[in-house]
């Protein structure tokens, strides 16, 4: 028995904040016309996400999608908005064909909401395997230097190349102009 | 299904997951801006590395590979975040705009 006669649905409480939170980010970042709330969707959305990875045991990945999405993928994103102007044109000509694209877009994404709504509640999903391992950070570790040695030297080459290839391309633009 | 049960549930996290995914779709397909199709692109990103951690912790079993894979996920997104962000800056500065209605011809 849990110490405290409510904890159950103090978890759960918790549990729907944080996907209130992961849902709302979602739309924020997709359906506002400022950029840059949606760049402010889109951190609240892995603030949620964080917390999602709180509840599947993984403490370490919740630090870690603070960390890269909101400290360095949103601060980038915010850097790129303030470099150029993005707001969202108005819809100048035949709004009729915006409303039409609307509707399309708007049809194909309900369409793989439910498809994939029906398949994670009917599909034949293998019942849970019991944790061999702990895994924890130092777990993590181990593997990463034992079994995964390779694609981790090859992500680090990646980001390599990243990082040459964004100054080599912010470079050549400003040569041309 | 118990709502108590609820955080224990893979099809809840499934379920969020599907949605995450769909708004991406859906805002890839309707944003008219780069910056505004890559942050819909980080969504879809989101989505599938949640997919992978539910697929870790409900059905596999070792648990450490799930996170190794969704740190991957992460370096890539950084990754492709800085080189896309580079492009868009160098169209701007060759177009004076990042729409994507007026960026249809390419040699510029």
């Amino acid at each position: 028995m849990s110490p405290f006669p409510f904890s159950a649905y103090l978890v759960v409480a918790i549990f729907g904040f944080i996907v209130a939170t992961t849902v709302a980010g979602a739309l924020i970042a997709v359906l506002s016309r400022r950029i840059i709330r949606s760049v402010a969707g889109l951190a609240l959305c892995s603030v949620g996400l964080a917390g999602l990875y709180y509840f599947l045991n993984s403490p370490f990945l919740a630090l870690m999608e603070i960390l890269i999405y909101i400290g360095a993928v949103c601060v980038t994103i915010i850097f790129g908005v303030m470099l150029s102007e993005t707001d969202e044109p108005e819809p100048r000509e035949n709004p009729g064909q915006e409303r039409l694209w609307a509707v399309i877009s708007a049809l194909v994404s309900v369409a793989i909401f439910v498809g994939l709504y029906r398949l994670s509640l009917h599909g034949a999903w293998p019942a849970g395997g019991a944790a061999a391992a702990d895994g924890s950070v130092r777990a993590i570790g181990i593997a990463l230097l034992t079994t995964f040695s390779l694609p981790f030297e090859l992500i680090s080459l990646v980001l390599l190349v990243a990082i040459l290839g964004a100054l080599t391309l912010a470079h050549g633009g400003r040569k041309q102009s | 299904m118990n709502v108590v049960h609820l955080p224990d549930q893979p099809a809840a996290y499934l379920i969020l997951a599907a949605f995450l995914l769909a708004t991406g779709v859906f805002g890839l397909l309707r944003r008219r801006t780069l910056i505004g199709m890559l942050i819909s692109g980080e969504l879809i990103f989101a989505a599938a590395a949640l997919n992978f951690m539910t697929v870790n912790r409900f059905m596999a079993p070792d648990p450490a590979v799930g996170q190794i894979v969704v740190l991957f996920i992460m370096g890539l997104a950084a990754a492709e975040v800085a080189i896309a962000l580079s492009i868009i800056i160098a169209v701007y500065r060759n177009y004076r705009s990042i729409h994507s209605k007026e960026l249809s011809e390419l040699k510029g």
